[in-house]
Protein backbone atom coordinates (compact mmCIF):
# COMPACT_ATOMS: atom_id res chain seq x y z
CA UNK A 1 0.00 0.00 0.00
CA UNK A 2 1.32 3.81 -0.69
CA UNK A 3 2.10 5.97 1.98
CA UNK A 4 -0.42 8.51 3.59
CA UNK A 5 1.40 11.60 1.98
CA UNK A 6 1.14 9.97 -1.46
CA UNK A 7 -2.46 9.00 -1.35
CA UNK A 8 -3.02 12.64 -0.39
CA UNK A 9 -1.44 13.60 -3.07
CA UNK A 10 -2.75 11.66 -5.18
CA UNK A 11 -6.25 12.53 -4.44
CA UNK A 12 -5.90 16.15 -4.69
CA UNK A 13 -4.19 15.63 -8.09
CA UNK A 14 -7.02 13.74 -8.99
CA UNK A 15 -9.61 16.58 -7.40
CA UNK A 16 -7.63 19.18 -9.43
CA UNK A 17 -7.77 17.34 -12.66
CA UNK A 18 -11.76 16.91 -12.02
CA UNK A 19 -12.18 20.36 -11.48
CA UNK A 20 -10.28 21.18 -14.65
CA UNK A 21 -12.69 18.78 -16.76
CA UNK A 22 -15.84 20.21 -14.94
CA UNK A 23 -15.32 23.82 -14.50
CA UNK A 24 -15.73 24.78 -18.09
CA UNK A 25 -18.76 22.87 -18.50
CA UNK A 26 -20.10 24.63 -15.28
CA UNK A 27 -19.23 28.03 -16.85
CA UNK A 28 -21.26 27.56 -20.02
CA UNK A 29 -24.36 26.59 -18.68
CA UNK A 30 -24.16 30.09 -16.47
CA UNK A 31 -23.43 31.73 -19.54
CA UNK A 32 -26.64 30.65 -21.69
CA UNK A 33 -28.43 32.95 -18.87
CA UNK A 34 -26.81 35.80 -19.89
CA UNK A 35 -28.70 38.84 -20.49
CA UNK A 36 -26.48 40.53 -22.52
CA UNK A 37 -25.28 39.95 -26.07
CA UNK A 38 -21.68 40.76 -24.55
CA UNK A 39 -19.72 37.71 -23.64
CA UNK A 40 -18.02 38.98 -20.59
CA UNK A 41 -17.61 37.88 -17.06
CA UNK A 42 -19.03 37.98 -14.86
CA UNK A 43 -22.81 37.98 -16.45
CA UNK A 44 -24.88 41.03 -17.14
CA UNK A 45 -27.93 39.26 -15.57
CA UNK A 46 -30.31 36.63 -15.35
CA UNK A 47 -32.78 35.70 -18.65
CA UNK A 48 -34.08 32.46 -20.52
CA UNK A 49 -35.34 34.62 -23.44
CA UNK A 50 -32.44 32.97 -25.58
CA UNK A 51 -33.64 29.36 -24.77
CA UNK A 52 -36.79 30.39 -26.41
CA UNK A 53 -34.88 32.39 -29.64
CA UNK A 54 -33.28 29.09 -29.44
CA UNK A 55 -35.90 27.19 -30.04
CA UNK A 56 -38.15 28.78 -31.94
CA UNK A 57 -35.53 29.48 -34.62
CA UNK A 58 -36.07 27.78 -37.91
CA UNK A 59 -32.37 27.27 -39.06
CA UNK A 60 -31.61 25.82 -35.76
CA UNK A 61 -34.64 23.47 -36.08
CA UNK A 62 -33.57 22.31 -39.67
CA UNK A 63 -30.17 21.94 -38.10
CA UNK A 64 -31.17 20.01 -35.52
CA UNK A 65 -33.78 17.55 -37.18
CA UNK A 66 -31.36 16.56 -40.07
CA UNK A 67 -28.76 15.95 -37.12
CA UNK A 68 -31.45 13.77 -35.47
CA UNK A 69 -31.83 11.94 -39.14
CA UNK A 70 -28.82 11.44 -40.00
CA UNK A 71 -27.43 9.83 -36.37
CA UNK A 72 -30.59 7.38 -36.40
CA UNK A 73 -29.48 6.06 -40.04
CA UNK A 74 -26.00 6.28 -39.39
CA UNK A 75 -26.87 4.35 -35.51
CA UNK A 76 -28.55 1.86 -37.22
CA UNK A 77 -26.33 0.83 -39.98
CA UNK A 78 -23.45 0.99 -37.35
CA UNK A 79 -25.50 -1.82 -35.30
CA UNK A 80 -26.02 -3.73 -38.32
CA UNK A 81 -22.73 -3.99 -40.00
CA UNK A 82 -21.08 -3.71 -36.29
CA UNK A 83 -22.42 -6.41 -34.31
CA UNK A 84 -22.06 -8.46 -37.37
CA UNK A 85 -18.34 -7.90 -37.36
CA UNK A 86 -18.14 -8.69 -33.87
CA UNK A 87 -19.55 -12.00 -33.89
CA UNK A 88 -17.45 -13.39 -36.78
CA UNK A 89 -14.54 -11.59 -34.76
CA UNK A 90 -15.53 -13.49 -30.99
CA UNK A 91 -16.74 -16.83 -32.50
CA UNK A 92 -14.47 -17.85 -35.42
CA UNK A 93 -10.82 -17.35 -36.30
CA UNK A 94 -9.59 -16.52 -39.41
CA UNK A 95 -6.49 -15.60 -41.27
CA UNK A 96 -6.45 -11.77 -40.72
CA UNK A 97 -8.59 -11.63 -38.08
CA UNK A 98 -6.01 -9.26 -36.24
CA UNK A 99 -6.19 -7.01 -39.46
CA UNK A 100 -10.31 -6.85 -39.46
CA UNK A 101 -10.32 -5.76 -36.39
CA UNK A 102 -7.33 -2.80 -37.16
CA UNK A 103 -9.54 -2.32 -40.34
CA UNK A 104 -12.27 -1.16 -38.07
CA UNK A 105 -10.50 1.23 -35.55
CA UNK A 106 -8.84 3.13 -38.58
CA UNK A 107 -11.85 5.57 -38.90
CA UNK A 108 -10.82 7.06 -35.95
CA UNK A 109 -7.60 6.34 -35.33
CA UNK A 110 -6.65 8.50 -38.33
CA UNK A 111 -6.60 12.51 -37.48
CA UNK A 112 -10.01 13.70 -38.68
CA UNK A 113 -8.77 15.51 -41.95
CA UNK A 114 -7.63 11.87 -43.74
CA UNK A 115 -11.01 10.43 -43.28
CA UNK A 116 -12.68 13.98 -44.05
CA UNK A 117 -10.59 14.49 -47.41
CA UNK A 118 -10.89 11.03 -47.98
CA UNK A 119 -14.27 10.48 -48.06
CA UNK A 120 -14.56 14.18 -50.27
CA UNK A 121 -11.76 13.33 -52.96
CA UNK A 122 -14.15 9.63 -53.14
CA UNK A 123 -17.42 11.43 -53.38
CA UNK A 124 -15.77 13.52 -56.01
CA UNK A 125 -14.39 11.37 -57.89
CA UNK A 126 -17.29 9.19 -57.97
CA UNK A 127 -19.28 12.46 -59.21
CA UNK A 128 -21.29 11.61 -56.25
CA UNK A 129 -23.00 15.35 -54.74
CA UNK A 130 -22.84 16.02 -51.14
CA UNK A 131 -26.49 15.27 -49.70
CA UNK A 132 -27.65 13.94 -46.47
CA UNK A 133 -26.63 10.63 -47.58
CA UNK A 134 -22.98 11.54 -47.67
CA UNK A 135 -23.14 12.52 -44.55
CA UNK A 136 -24.64 9.52 -43.22
CA UNK A 137 -22.20 7.19 -44.82
CA UNK A 138 -19.30 9.24 -43.22
CA UNK A 139 -20.69 9.02 -39.75
CA UNK A 140 -21.59 5.28 -40.42
CA UNK A 141 -17.58 3.98 -41.13
CA UNK A 142 -16.43 5.77 -37.66
CA UNK A 143 -19.94 4.41 -35.49
CA UNK A 144 -19.11 1.07 -36.67
CA UNK A 145 -16.25 0.99 -34.32
CA UNK A 146 -18.07 1.92 -30.96
CA UNK A 147 -20.68 -0.69 -31.66
CA UNK A 148 -18.58 -3.32 -32.69
CA UNK A 149 -16.05 -3.06 -29.17
CA UNK A 150 -19.36 -3.31 -27.32
CA UNK A 151 -20.34 -5.97 -28.75
CA UNK A 152 -17.22 -7.94 -28.98
CA UNK A 153 -16.48 -7.12 -25.38
CA UNK A 154 -19.69 -8.79 -24.20
CA UNK A 155 -19.24 -11.65 -26.71
CA UNK A 156 -16.10 -12.51 -25.39
CA UNK A 157 -17.41 -12.59 -21.37
CA UNK A 158 -20.15 -14.83 -22.80
CA UNK A 159 -18.71 -18.43 -23.07
CA UNK A 160 -19.92 -20.64 -26.80
CA UNK A 161 -20.84 -23.22 -24.35
CA UNK A 162 -23.80 -21.78 -24.38
CA UNK A 163 -25.06 -21.62 -27.53
CA UNK A 164 -23.46 -25.02 -27.84
CA UNK A 165 -25.93 -26.22 -25.19
CA UNK A 166 -29.21 -24.46 -26.23
CA UNK A 167 -28.55 -26.72 -29.93
CA UNK A 168 -27.59 -29.88 -28.36
CA UNK A 169 -31.47 -29.30 -26.84
CA UNK A 170 -33.16 -28.83 -29.87
CA UNK A 171 -32.83 -25.45 -30.43
CA UNK A 172 -32.60 -23.79 -33.90
CA UNK A 173 -30.49 -20.70 -34.73
CA UNK A 174 -33.59 -18.23 -34.88
CA UNK A 175 -34.40 -19.54 -31.33
CA UNK A 176 -30.72 -19.96 -29.82
CA UNK A 177 -30.30 -16.19 -31.28
CA UNK A 178 -34.02 -14.96 -29.44
CA UNK A 179 -33.76 -16.53 -26.11
CA UNK A 180 -29.81 -17.40 -25.22
CA UNK A 181 -27.77 -14.73 -27.16
CA UNK A 182 -30.06 -11.80 -27.41
CA UNK A 183 -30.54 -11.66 -23.45
CA UNK A 184 -26.37 -11.72 -23.19
CA UNK A 185 -26.36 -8.86 -25.58
CA UNK A 186 -29.26 -6.59 -25.30
CA UNK A 187 -27.64 -4.31 -23.11
CA UNK A 188 -24.39 -4.13 -25.19
CA UNK A 189 -26.09 -3.16 -28.19
CA UNK A 190 -28.24 -0.12 -26.58
CA UNK A 191 -24.62 0.91 -25.35
CA UNK A 192 -23.09 1.22 -28.46
CA UNK A 193 -26.19 2.32 -30.23
CA UNK A 194 -26.55 5.19 -27.55
CA UNK A 195 -22.82 6.21 -27.89
CA UNK A 196 -22.87 5.94 -31.44
CA UNK A 197 -25.67 8.07 -31.68
CA UNK A 198 -23.80 10.60 -29.55
CA UNK A 199 -20.49 10.55 -31.68
CA UNK A 200 -22.81 11.35 -34.60
CA UNK A 201 -25.06 13.89 -33.27
CA UNK A 202 -21.49 15.60 -32.24
CA UNK A 203 -19.27 15.26 -35.13
CA UNK A 204 -18.17 18.15 -37.15
CA UNK A 205 -14.16 17.28 -38.22
CA UNK A 206 -15.27 14.99 -40.87
CA UNK A 207 -18.87 16.47 -41.58
CA UNK A 208 -17.49 19.66 -42.82
CA UNK A 209 -16.03 17.52 -45.52
CA UNK A 210 -19.04 15.45 -46.31
CA UNK A 211 -21.75 17.66 -46.46
CA UNK A 212 -22.90 19.86 -49.39
CA UNK A 213 -24.94 23.01 -48.75
CA UNK A 214 -27.17 21.81 -45.45
CA UNK A 215 -25.94 22.08 -42.05
CA UNK A 216 -26.50 19.70 -39.35
CA UNK A 217 -26.39 21.23 -35.71
CA UNK A 218 -22.49 21.23 -35.00
CA UNK A 219 -21.80 22.70 -38.66
CA UNK A 220 -24.59 24.86 -37.80
CA UNK A 221 -22.97 25.92 -34.46
CA UNK A 222 -19.57 26.10 -35.97
CA UNK A 223 -20.91 28.61 -38.42
CA UNK A 224 -21.99 30.72 -35.54
CA UNK A 225 -18.81 30.75 -32.96
CA UNK A 226 -16.47 31.61 -36.06
CA UNK A 227 -18.39 34.37 -37.32
CA UNK A 228 -19.37 35.50 -34.01
CA UNK A 229 -23.19 35.61 -35.03
CA UNK A 230 -25.79 34.53 -32.65
CA UNK A 231 -23.45 33.55 -29.04
CA UNK A 232 -26.11 33.98 -27.07
CA UNK A 233 -28.00 31.13 -29.01
CA UNK A 234 -24.83 28.86 -29.34
CA UNK A 235 -24.77 29.75 -25.63
CA UNK A 236 -28.35 28.16 -25.25
CA UNK A 237 -27.89 25.22 -27.33
CA UNK A 238 -24.86 24.97 -25.47
CA UNK A 239 -26.50 24.53 -22.45
CA UNK A 240 -29.15 21.91 -23.55
CA UNK A 241 -26.74 19.55 -25.32
CA UNK A 242 -24.65 19.20 -22.16
CA UNK A 243 -28.05 18.21 -20.41
CA UNK A 244 -29.28 16.02 -23.36
CA UNK A 245 -25.68 14.10 -23.66
CA UNK A 246 -25.87 13.32 -20.16
CA UNK A 247 -28.78 11.18 -20.43
CA UNK A 248 -27.89 8.73 -23.07
CA UNK A 249 -23.72 8.42 -22.17
CA UNK A 250 -25.45 7.91 -17.69
CA UNK A 251 -27.79 5.26 -19.46
CA UNK A 252 -25.23 3.39 -21.09
CA UNK A 253 -22.89 3.63 -18.62
CA UNK A 254 -25.52 2.21 -16.14
CA UNK A 255 -26.37 -0.45 -19.17
CA UNK A 256 -22.67 -1.98 -19.47
CA UNK A 257 -21.93 -2.02 -15.50
CA UNK A 258 -25.46 -4.31 -15.24
CA UNK A 259 -22.91 -7.13 -16.72
CA UNK A 260 -19.47 -6.23 -15.04
CA UNK A 261 -18.71 -5.60 -18.33
CA UNK A 262 -17.75 -1.88 -17.74
CA UNK A 263 -14.49 -1.99 -15.93
CA UNK A 264 -12.82 -3.90 -18.64
CA UNK A 265 -14.76 -2.59 -21.82
CA UNK A 266 -13.79 0.68 -20.35
CA UNK A 267 -11.17 1.57 -22.95
CA UNK A 268 -12.97 -0.23 -25.38
CA UNK A 269 -16.39 1.95 -24.96
CA UNK A 270 -13.63 4.41 -25.06
CA UNK A 271 -12.29 4.05 -28.54
CA UNK A 272 -15.36 5.88 -29.66
CA UNK A 273 -13.93 9.21 -30.90
CA UNK B 1 -26.05 -34.40 -35.83
CA UNK B 2 -28.81 -36.87 -36.43
CA UNK B 3 -30.10 -37.42 -32.48
CA UNK B 4 -29.44 -33.58 -32.63
CA UNK B 5 -32.14 -33.12 -35.33
CA UNK B 6 -34.43 -35.92 -34.24
CA UNK B 7 -34.80 -34.54 -30.85
CA UNK B 8 -35.92 -31.49 -32.26
CA UNK B 9 -38.41 -32.87 -34.75
CA UNK B 10 -39.94 -34.28 -31.77
CA UNK B 11 -40.04 -30.93 -30.12
CA UNK B 12 -41.95 -29.62 -33.42
CA UNK B 13 -44.21 -32.10 -33.68
CA UNK B 14 -46.43 -30.55 -31.13
CA UNK B 15 -46.57 -27.02 -33.10
CA UNK B 16 -47.45 -25.89 -36.55
CA UNK B 17 -45.36 -24.50 -39.15
CA UNK B 18 -43.43 -27.64 -39.24
CA UNK B 19 -41.68 -26.95 -42.60
CA UNK B 20 -40.51 -23.73 -41.79
CA UNK B 21 -38.90 -25.28 -38.54
CA UNK B 22 -37.04 -27.94 -40.43
CA UNK B 23 -35.80 -26.29 -42.75
CA UNK B 24 -34.77 -23.47 -39.96
CA UNK B 25 -32.82 -26.41 -38.25
CA UNK B 26 -31.69 -27.33 -41.74
CA UNK B 27 -29.83 -24.00 -41.94
CA UNK B 28 -28.76 -24.49 -38.57
CA UNK B 29 -27.35 -27.66 -39.06
CA UNK B 30 -25.65 -26.58 -41.94
CA UNK B 31 -24.24 -23.78 -40.51
CA UNK B 32 -22.26 -25.35 -37.44
CA UNK B 33 -20.99 -28.29 -40.03
CA UNK B 34 -20.02 -25.02 -42.21
CA UNK B 35 -18.93 -22.70 -39.79
CA UNK B 36 -17.16 -20.99 -42.83
CA UNK B 37 -20.47 -20.36 -44.18
CA UNK B 38 -21.85 -18.25 -41.43
CA UNK B 39 -18.28 -16.50 -40.60
CA UNK B 40 -18.13 -15.72 -44.37
CA UNK B 41 -22.23 -14.39 -43.88
CA UNK B 42 -20.99 -12.28 -41.28
CA UNK B 43 -18.17 -10.36 -42.32
CA UNK B 44 -19.09 -10.29 -46.09
CA UNK B 45 -21.72 -7.05 -45.51
CA UNK B 46 -19.28 -4.81 -43.30
CA UNK B 47 -16.39 -5.74 -44.87
CA UNK B 48 -17.87 -5.02 -48.47
CA UNK B 49 -19.51 -1.42 -46.88
CA UNK B 50 -15.77 -0.80 -45.47
CA UNK B 51 -13.96 -1.58 -48.31
CA UNK B 52 -16.49 0.04 -50.84
CA UNK B 53 -16.49 3.31 -48.82
CA UNK B 54 -13.38 3.71 -46.38
CA UNK B 55 -10.84 2.13 -48.11
CA UNK B 56 -11.78 3.23 -51.57
CA UNK B 57 -11.94 6.56 -50.02
CA UNK B 58 -8.22 6.44 -49.00
CA UNK B 59 -7.12 4.87 -52.66
CA UNK B 60 -9.34 7.92 -53.70
CA UNK B 61 -7.22 10.43 -51.30
CA UNK B 62 -4.13 8.90 -52.58
CA UNK B 63 -4.91 9.48 -56.24
CA UNK B 64 -6.21 13.00 -56.02
CA UNK B 65 -3.65 14.32 -54.50
CA UNK B 66 -1.55 14.08 -57.74
CA UNK B 67 -4.11 15.95 -59.98
CA UNK B 68 -4.16 19.43 -60.18
CA UNK B 69 -7.20 22.05 -60.23
CA UNK B 70 -6.83 24.18 -63.31
CA UNK B 71 -6.38 28.06 -62.14
CA UNK B 72 -8.91 29.35 -64.84
CA UNK B 73 -11.78 26.82 -64.94
CA UNK B 74 -11.40 25.30 -61.40
CA UNK B 75 -12.55 22.18 -62.96
CA UNK B 76 -10.12 19.26 -62.13
CA UNK B 77 -7.82 18.17 -64.00
CA UNK B 78 -6.93 14.07 -63.97
CA UNK B 79 -3.32 14.50 -65.13
CA UNK B 80 -0.57 12.57 -62.73
CA UNK B 81 1.54 15.24 -61.40
CA UNK B 82 3.88 15.75 -58.40
CA UNK B 83 2.77 19.74 -58.50
CA UNK B 84 1.19 19.11 -55.08
CA UNK B 85 4.03 17.64 -53.29
CA UNK B 86 6.50 20.15 -55.39
CA UNK B 87 4.69 23.52 -53.51
CA UNK B 88 4.63 21.96 -49.99
CA UNK B 89 8.35 20.97 -50.59
CA UNK B 90 8.92 23.97 -51.59
CA UNK B 91 7.19 26.81 -49.57
CA UNK B 92 8.56 27.12 -45.69
CA UNK B 93 5.44 28.70 -45.05
CA UNK B 94 4.02 24.59 -45.46
CA UNK B 95 7.00 23.51 -43.30
CA UNK B 96 6.19 25.57 -40.76
CA UNK B 97 2.71 24.87 -40.80
CA UNK B 98 3.65 20.93 -40.27
CA UNK B 99 6.28 21.35 -37.66
CA UNK B 100 3.47 23.66 -35.45
CA UNK B 101 1.15 20.82 -35.98
CA UNK B 102 2.72 17.67 -34.91
CA UNK B 103 5.08 19.73 -32.36
CA UNK B 104 1.79 20.74 -30.95
CA UNK B 105 0.59 17.18 -30.87
CA UNK B 106 3.20 15.90 -29.20
CA UNK B 107 3.07 18.35 -26.17
CA UNK B 108 -0.60 18.19 -25.72
CA UNK B 109 -0.45 14.21 -25.56
CA UNK B 110 2.79 14.93 -22.93
CA UNK B 111 0.71 17.03 -21.34
CA UNK B 112 -2.57 14.53 -21.08
CA UNK B 113 -0.31 11.98 -19.86
CA UNK B 114 1.33 13.87 -16.83
CA UNK B 115 -2.67 14.88 -15.76
CA UNK B 116 -4.16 11.65 -16.64
CA UNK B 117 -1.25 8.85 -15.17
CA UNK B 118 -1.68 10.17 -11.67
CA UNK B 119 -5.57 9.92 -11.87
CA UNK B 120 -5.69 6.90 -13.45
CA UNK B 121 -3.47 5.50 -10.58
CA UNK B 122 -5.74 7.00 -7.91
CA UNK B 123 -8.40 5.55 -9.62
CA UNK B 124 -6.91 2.02 -10.21
CA UNK B 125 -5.09 1.52 -6.70
CA UNK B 126 -6.14 4.20 -4.52
CA UNK B 127 -9.82 4.97 -4.50
CA UNK B 128 -12.76 2.86 -3.11
CA UNK B 129 -15.70 1.39 -5.40
CA UNK B 130 -17.95 4.68 -4.58
CA UNK B 131 -15.25 7.30 -5.52
CA UNK B 132 -14.18 5.18 -8.71
CA UNK B 133 -17.42 4.96 -9.77
CA UNK B 134 -18.10 9.00 -9.26
CA UNK B 135 -14.27 9.45 -11.01
CA UNK B 136 -15.32 7.62 -13.63
CA UNK B 137 -18.10 8.90 -14.29
CA UNK B 138 -16.69 12.77 -14.09
CA UNK B 139 -14.36 11.63 -16.83
CA UNK B 140 -16.74 10.04 -18.95
CA UNK B 141 -19.53 12.27 -19.67
CA UNK B 142 -16.83 15.45 -20.61
CA UNK B 143 -15.44 12.93 -23.17
CA UNK B 144 -19.40 12.46 -24.83
CA UNK B 145 -20.33 15.89 -24.38
CA UNK B 146 -19.97 18.32 -27.65
CA UNK B 147 -16.76 18.62 -28.47
CA UNK B 148 -17.61 22.59 -30.56
CA UNK B 149 -18.86 23.77 -27.08
CA UNK B 150 -16.13 22.63 -25.15
CA UNK B 151 -13.85 24.54 -27.63
CA UNK B 152 -16.13 27.13 -27.71
CA UNK B 153 -16.12 27.63 -24.11
CA UNK B 154 -12.57 28.13 -23.63
CA UNK B 155 -12.77 31.16 -25.84
CA UNK B 156 -15.32 32.71 -23.18
CA UNK B 157 -12.53 31.92 -20.27
CA UNK B 158 -9.44 32.88 -22.13
CA UNK B 159 -11.04 36.09 -23.57
CA UNK B 160 -9.76 39.66 -22.32
CA UNK B 161 -12.92 39.78 -20.42
CA UNK B 162 -13.05 36.14 -19.86
CA UNK B 163 -13.03 34.51 -16.25
CA UNK B 164 -9.68 33.71 -16.18
CA UNK B 165 -8.69 37.71 -16.64
CA UNK B 166 -11.77 38.56 -13.90
CA UNK B 167 -9.94 35.28 -11.19
CA UNK B 168 -6.78 37.00 -11.98
CA UNK B 169 -7.25 40.22 -11.42
CA UNK B 170 -9.48 39.14 -7.95
CA UNK B 171 -6.28 37.95 -6.68
CA UNK B 172 -4.07 41.24 -7.72
CA UNK B 173 -2.51 39.12 -10.06
CA UNK B 174 -1.68 40.82 -13.53
CA UNK B 175 -3.83 40.02 -17.17
CA UNK B 176 -2.97 36.44 -18.54
CA UNK B 177 -4.68 37.57 -22.34
CA UNK B 178 -3.48 34.40 -23.30
CA UNK B 179 -6.47 34.33 -25.24
CA UNK B 180 -5.90 33.30 -29.18
CA UNK B 181 -2.64 32.30 -29.43
CA UNK B 182 -0.98 28.57 -29.32
CA UNK B 183 -0.70 28.83 -25.77
CA UNK B 184 -4.47 28.45 -26.34
CA UNK B 185 -4.36 25.67 -28.90
CA UNK B 186 -2.56 23.83 -26.46
CA UNK B 187 -4.52 24.40 -23.15
CA UNK B 188 -8.02 23.71 -25.27
CA UNK B 189 -6.40 20.44 -27.04
CA UNK B 190 -5.02 19.00 -23.79
CA UNK B 191 -8.81 20.20 -22.35
CA UNK B 192 -10.74 18.47 -25.22
CA UNK B 193 -8.74 14.42 -25.45
CA UNK B 194 -7.73 14.67 -21.68
CA UNK B 195 -10.43 12.26 -21.49
CA UNK B 196 -9.40 10.02 -24.26
CA UNK B 197 -5.38 9.74 -22.36
CA UNK B 198 -6.99 8.88 -18.87
CA UNK B 199 -9.76 5.78 -19.96
CA UNK B 200 -6.79 3.61 -21.12
CA UNK B 201 -4.72 4.57 -18.65
CA UNK B 202 -6.88 3.98 -16.07
CA UNK B 203 -7.70 0.43 -17.20
CA UNK B 204 -3.92 -0.92 -17.94
CA UNK B 205 -3.44 0.48 -14.23
CA UNK B 206 -6.28 -1.47 -13.59
CA UNK B 207 -5.47 -4.57 -14.74
CA UNK B 208 -2.39 -5.32 -12.94
CA UNK B 209 -2.60 -8.15 -10.42
CA UNK B 210 -1.89 -6.95 -7.21
CA UNK B 211 0.18 -10.18 -6.46
CA UNK B 212 2.83 -8.70 -9.09
CA UNK B 213 3.26 -5.71 -6.81
CA UNK B 214 3.30 -7.39 -3.49
CA UNK B 215 5.94 -9.90 -5.43
CA UNK B 216 7.87 -6.80 -6.17
CA UNK B 217 8.03 -5.53 -2.54
CA UNK B 218 8.43 -9.17 -1.27
CA UNK B 219 11.75 -9.78 -2.98
CA UNK B 220 13.31 -6.42 -1.34
CA UNK B 221 11.81 -3.40 -3.83
CA UNK B 222 11.93 -0.22 -2.67
CA UNK B 223 8.30 1.60 -3.39
CA UNK B 224 10.08 3.74 -5.97
CA UNK B 225 11.43 0.79 -7.56
CA UNK B 226 8.59 -1.43 -7.50
CA UNK B 227 7.05 1.72 -9.26
CA UNK B 228 9.78 2.11 -12.14
CA UNK B 229 9.67 -1.60 -12.93
CA UNK B 230 6.88 -3.16 -12.49
CA UNK B 231 3.88 -0.79 -12.73
CA UNK B 232 5.43 1.87 -15.15
CA UNK B 233 6.30 -1.06 -17.59
CA UNK B 234 2.93 -2.72 -17.21
CA UNK B 235 0.90 0.15 -17.92
CA UNK B 236 2.99 1.88 -20.39
CA UNK B 237 0.42 0.07 -23.44
CA UNK B 238 -2.31 2.08 -21.99
CA UNK B 239 -0.28 5.58 -22.13
CA UNK B 240 0.55 4.69 -26.10
CA UNK B 241 -2.85 3.82 -26.31
CA UNK B 242 -4.17 6.97 -24.94
CA UNK B 243 -1.91 8.63 -27.11
CA UNK B 244 -2.97 7.36 -30.06
CA UNK B 245 -5.84 9.38 -29.57
CA UNK B 246 -4.87 12.53 -28.50
CA UNK B 247 -2.24 12.43 -31.00
CA UNK B 248 -4.26 11.69 -33.93
CA UNK B 249 -7.36 14.11 -32.92
CA UNK B 250 -4.71 16.97 -32.49
CA UNK B 251 -2.71 16.45 -35.82
CA UNK B 252 -6.45 16.00 -38.01
CA UNK B 253 -8.31 19.16 -36.07
CA UNK B 254 -9.06 23.02 -37.23
CA UNK B 255 -11.71 23.50 -35.22
CA UNK B 256 -9.65 23.89 -31.90
CA UNK B 257 -6.62 25.98 -34.03
CA UNK B 258 -9.39 28.42 -35.89
CA UNK B 259 -11.84 28.89 -32.79
CA UNK B 260 -9.22 29.40 -30.00
CA UNK B 261 -5.95 30.39 -31.95
CA UNK B 262 -5.00 33.31 -33.70
CA UNK B 263 -3.21 34.36 -36.74
CA UNK B 264 0.08 32.34 -36.31
CA UNK B 265 -1.91 29.01 -35.11
CA UNK B 266 -2.44 27.67 -38.86
CA UNK B 267 -2.75 23.68 -38.77
CA UNK B 268 -2.60 21.37 -41.35
CA UNK B 269 -6.46 20.95 -40.82
CA UNK B 270 -6.71 24.55 -41.57
CA UNK B 271 -4.87 24.49 -45.10
CA UNK B 272 -7.15 21.51 -45.35
CA UNK B 273 -10.12 23.42 -44.59
CA UNK B 274 -9.18 26.48 -46.58
CA UNK B 275 -8.62 24.43 -49.72
CA UNK B 276 -11.73 22.63 -49.95
CA UNK B 277 -14.22 25.06 -48.37
CA UNK B 278 -12.32 28.42 -50.00
CA UNK B 279 -10.19 28.00 -52.72
CA UNK B 280 -11.89 24.67 -53.94
CA UNK B 281 -8.49 23.21 -54.47
CA UNK B 282 -9.24 19.77 -53.85
CA UNK B 283 -6.06 17.76 -55.02
CA UNK B 284 -3.80 20.03 -53.09
CA UNK B 285 -6.06 19.69 -49.79
CA UNK B 286 -5.29 16.18 -49.99
CA UNK B 287 -1.89 16.07 -50.59
CA UNK B 288 -1.57 17.93 -47.67
CA UNK B 289 -3.59 15.86 -45.81
CA UNK B 290 -1.35 12.69 -46.81
CA UNK B 291 1.30 14.09 -44.08
CA UNK B 292 -0.99 13.42 -41.42
CA UNK B 293 -1.60 10.06 -42.72
CA UNK B 294 1.69 8.99 -43.10
CA UNK B 295 2.79 10.42 -39.70
CA UNK B 296 0.46 8.37 -38.35
CA UNK B 297 0.35 5.41 -40.22
CA UNK B 298 4.45 5.52 -38.78
CA UNK B 299 2.49 5.93 -35.40
CA UNK B 300 0.75 3.64 -34.78
CA UNK B 301 3.23 0.65 -36.29
CA UNK B 302 4.88 1.51 -33.29
CA UNK B 303 1.87 1.48 -31.15
CA UNK B 304 1.34 -1.70 -32.45
CA UNK B 305 5.02 -2.84 -31.31
CA UNK B 306 4.58 -1.57 -27.70
CA UNK B 307 1.30 -3.37 -27.02
CA UNK B 308 -0.75 -0.63 -27.59
CA UNK B 309 -3.48 -2.46 -29.53
CA UNK B 310 -4.54 -4.61 -26.52
CA UNK B 311 -5.07 -1.45 -24.26
CA UNK B 312 -7.18 0.00 -26.43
Amino acid sequence: MEQRSTRIALAAWTTLVVLFLWIPLALIMVYAFNKSNVQSWPIAGFTTHWFHVAWTSSDVRGALWLSVRVALIATTAAILLGSAAAFAVARFAFFGRDAVSFLFILPIALPGIVTGMALNSFFIAGHIDANMWTIVIGHATFCIVIVYNNVLARLRRSSPSLIEASQDLGADGLQTFRFVIWPVLSTALVAGGLLAFALSFDEVVVTFFTAGAQNTLPLLIFGYIRLGQQLPVVNAIAFAMIVVTVIPVALAQRLMRDTGVLRRGAAATLAAK
Amino acid sequence: MATGLDSAEGLSRRRPGRPVRAARLRLSGLFWRHPWAKALLLLAPPLLAFGLVYLAALVALFVSSFWTVNPFTTEIEHVWTLSNYRTLWDAGAYHQIAYRTIGIAAVVTVTDAILAFPLGYFMARIAGGRSRAFVFVAVLLPLWSSYLIRVYIWRLILDNDGVLNWSLRKVGLPAANIGYSNWAVWLVFTYVWLPFMILPVYGALERIPESFVEASRDLGASAFTTFRRVILPLALPGVVAGSIFTFSLTLGDYVTPLLAGGASSQFIGNVVYDSVGVSNNVPFAAAFAAIPLVVMAVYLLIARKLGAFEAL
